[in-house]
């Protein structure tokens, strides 16, 4: 693990410093948020906003605002502050320094109830608008009474008064204001619609052909993941982070288990290291396959879609073989792997290798080449550097823009700082950059199998671990680069055999806040489009 | 005229199924309704056709939607069957495959779908979150079973259930249909009381007071 220390960001005078889990920790109080926020971005340069945590310390509620600076993405710099008003709680927004914010500040009021002074939209993020409660406050009441099933969906005009608040005189004031003009049209694209891969709803407003703007609406997929992994213990949570964005299963687990190891201080042999690493590796090709292929599918190309399938297939096929599961294989565990790799395995992985690259140039052969695909890919939507940045847009969707995020890279986790690849970077940022960036990197996922597959170790595939695991106290944040970017895990603990908070940072969430953000302006037809090429897994980013 | 014990359908042979007591028994119902030989026959054409070409409607909420594309895909293809593509309106859908989470927010909307469908419909409930909240029945947010909200014919267990398994369970229906009278289905198929409904709170009459 590399981690540099910071000696260069100087702390303001209002806050406390100290060094928790690799991270440099600046506590400030409430009123002075915005101020660091600002602080923080324009003087030591943390333009990067990953993730804001939102807590329930009992006596206090509040957030950490994990930060990362792009020209030394290594880093992490977190921000934590608390209000101890339980009834009316609020801090100041920091919409206006990081984009990404305003999404964020949105789930953390709907899981928590704090307003978010000078956010413009201040509705619930996921849940109804008539839902009692704030889910994962530790006094929140889950009687279902209180919460009954609903047959009939709620009015959508509620969707279009959006509440909004400011502070006048240190007093809490709340205003209305309408999402719509009176004469806009409004479409409604999904939830349940062919192409939207998955239950995400979007109010699309429409000028003739042309997008003017997008509403995301989400909540349809869910499930509370977070609540339930309070009263989980952690080798039972390892199967829910597997079915959060069930593409990158794989490597959103080995993201819990890292975490977990990292605050255990053990490590994982490394015959577990590299198998996971190659598992990964796998993964990624797997999701990018499915990825691309109902990406063409969305353009009208079914036999891209039966392609990109077939050879997932394969990748199924090695996965059922050592793990017992084709999907969710449940094989990765804290400490190592759940069982040895199947005697077939390095001969079935060899196989692929040469399969795969020689479907690939098939594979851009049938549609890169294709000059109607390409005509429409290019030059629509664009989304530039600064905004993927400002917008936390990470993985392929980010790098088509020219932003190198990759966490392999930058601070190489398992067995990737033993490995050569390259990250496929393009600096256009429009549809068509993105897809190229997906199909080269599965060419350099083959590289890296290639280079693991002939070396791995011989040994024990796991530590020996108590079957009860506790945490010792602290915080504990851990990035890895899943298929859609960089997935985050942070872990509060108390020392006891359940954590205090799991927090998932979804890389899926802010690519819905860059499709808000580069849609306008283009053609309707254009918007799954351009959905299908950020390539967001609608479960991940509702959790 | 008397309906065969045995329902034999193109693709799997009877003996090769697991359950076939509970087909028994539906079987012995439907006999004691009895049915004369004209509409019978017709009846059998009618079945013939319709088990043979079920078209499901394009709907998944989550993972297990990546297994049910799987079905549609290269490998296990469920156009062999005669099932043979998915459809993107619910008018056109005779099945609909419920894969994946339900949750409080989705429900009604599934509800909804459900009732756009013309008749006769049947509901698959594919892998554990469609049958009872699988992994997810702790949670606030995720409704135990769509069950509660649609009448299901064919469960399929799993987390997420193989191809295969899906397969399997549409052979199952397809067994279903072959037996029903069509002359006689029921203009609206209700959810059938569940064992332990007492318990459950009564969710269509309370509303929230707001
Ligand atoms: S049953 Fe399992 S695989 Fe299927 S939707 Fe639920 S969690 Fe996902």
């Amino acid at each position: 693990m590399t981690e540099t220390t910071d000696k260069t960001i100087q702390a303001p005078e209002y806050a406390e410093t100290e060094r928790v889990d690799g991270r440099t920790v600046f506590t400030v109080p409430a009123e002075r948020l915005h101020d660091a926020a600002r602080y923080l971005r324009d003087v030591a340069g943390c333009d990067f906003l990953i993730d804001i945590v939102g807590m329930d310390w009992g006596d206090s509620l509040g957030a950490f605002y994990h930060m990362s600076p792009t020209d030394r993405p290594a880093e992490v710099i977190t921000l934590k502050t608390a209000t101890t008003d339980r009834e009316t709680p609020h801090l100041e927004s920091v919409c206006d320094v990081w984009e990404v914010a305003q999404t964020y500040e949105r789930e953390v009021h709907d899981f928590f109830g704090i307003v978010f002074t000078g956010n413009p939209d201040m509705r619930r993020l996921f849940l109804r608008e008539s839902w009692q409660g704030y889910p994962l406050r530790k006094d929140y009441d889950a009687d279902p009474a209180l919460n009954p099933l609903h047959k009939e969906s709620e009015p959508l005009s509620d969707m279009d008064v959006v509440p909004y608040f400011t502070l006048e005189d240190g007093r809490l004031v709340g205003h209305m204001r309408q999402m719509y003009e009176e004469d806009e049209y409004i479409v409604n694209f999904g939830p349940q619609h062919p192409a939207m891969h998955g239950v995400l709803h979007l109010r699309v407003s429409l000028d003739g052909e042309v997008i003017r703007s997008v509403d995301p609406n989400l909540g349809y997929i869910h499930r509370g993941i977070e609540k339930m992994c309070e009263s989980y213990a952690y080798p039972q949570i390892l199967h829910l982070t597997e079915r959060l964005d069930y593409l990158s299963g794989n490597i959103n687990r080995h993201a819990f288990c890292l975490c977990c190891e990292k605050a255990l201080q053990i490590e994982a042999p490394q015959r577990a290291v590299y198998v996971r690493t190659i598992m990964d590796e796998l993964t990624r090709i797997a999701s990018h396959l499915l990825g691309w292929g109902s990406m063409c599918m969305d353009m009208g190309s079914i036999t891209a879609f039966v392609y990109g399938m077939r050879d997932r297939e394969k990748v199924m096929d090695i996965f059922e073989d050592t793990a017992g599961g084709r999907l969710m294989t449940s094989y990765y565990t804290i400490g190592g792997l759940a069982s040895d790799i199947h005697p077939d395995f390095c001969r079935k992985v060899k196989e692929f290798i040469p399969y795969m690259r020689k479907m690939l140039r098939e594979h851009h052969m049938l549609f890169t080449g294709n000059p109607i695909a390409a005509g429409r890919m290019k030059k629509t939507g664009r989304l530039t550097l600064d905004d993927a940045i400002s917008l936390g847009a990470t993985g392929p969707s980010g790098r088509a823009s020219g932003w190198s995020n990759d966490i392999r890279k930058i601070a190489p986790y398992a067995a990737y700082d033993k490995v050569d690849f390259e990250v496929p970077m393009r600096t256009g940022g429009d549809t068509f950059d993105r897809y190229m960036v997906r199909l080269d990197e599965i060419e350099q996922s083959l590289r890296i199998i290639e280079q693991l597959i002939d070396n791995i170790p011989e040994g024990p595939y796991a530590e020996k671990m108590r079957p009860i695991i506790k945490l010792p106290e602290g915080e504990y944040f851990q990035r890895v680069e899943n298929a859609r970017g960089q997935f985050g895990v942070h872990i509060s603990s108390r020392g006891d055999k359940t954590p205090y908070r799991v927090k998932f940072r979804s890389p899926c969430l802010p690519l819905v806040g860059a499709l808000k953000h580069i849609t306008p302006g283009s053609k309707v037809a254009d918007l799954i489009m351009i959905g299908g090429s950020l390539d967001y897994v609608i479960p991940c980013m509702d959790r | 005229m008397e309906i065969k014990r045995k329902t034999r359908i193109r693709n799997m042979r009877y003996e090769d199924f697991n359950d076939n007591e509970s087909l028994e028994k539906y079987v012995e119902e439907l006999r004691a309704g009895g049915v004369n030989i004209f509409v019978g026959s017709i009846n059998d054409i009618i079945n013939w056709g319709r088990s043979n070409s079920v078209w499901p409607l394009t709907f998944a909420t989550s993972c297990c939607g990546i297994e049910f594309m799987c079905v549609g895909a290269a490998r296990a293809d469920f156009a062999r069957f005669g099932w043979e593509v998915t459809r993107n309106s619910p008018r056109q859908a005779d099945v609909i495959f419920v894969c994946g989470t339900i949750v409080q927010k989705m429900a009604p909307v599934l509800k909804r779908l459900y009732d756009q469908m013309a008749e006769p419909k049947y509901v698959m409930a594919v892998g554990s979150c469609a049958i009872c909240g699988g992994p997810f029945r702790d949670s606030y947010h995720v409704v135990q079973g769509v069950g509660e909200i649609i009448p299901v014919d064919v469960y399929v267990p799993g987390c997420p259930p193989r191809p295969d398994a899906m397969l399997y369970g549409m052979m199952q229906l397809e067994r279903k249909i072959k037996l029903q009278n069509f002359f006689k289905l029921p203009d609206q198929p209700s959810i059938p009381p569940q064992s332990g409904a007492e318990e459950r709170p009564d969710t269509e009459n309370k509303q929230i007071q707001s």
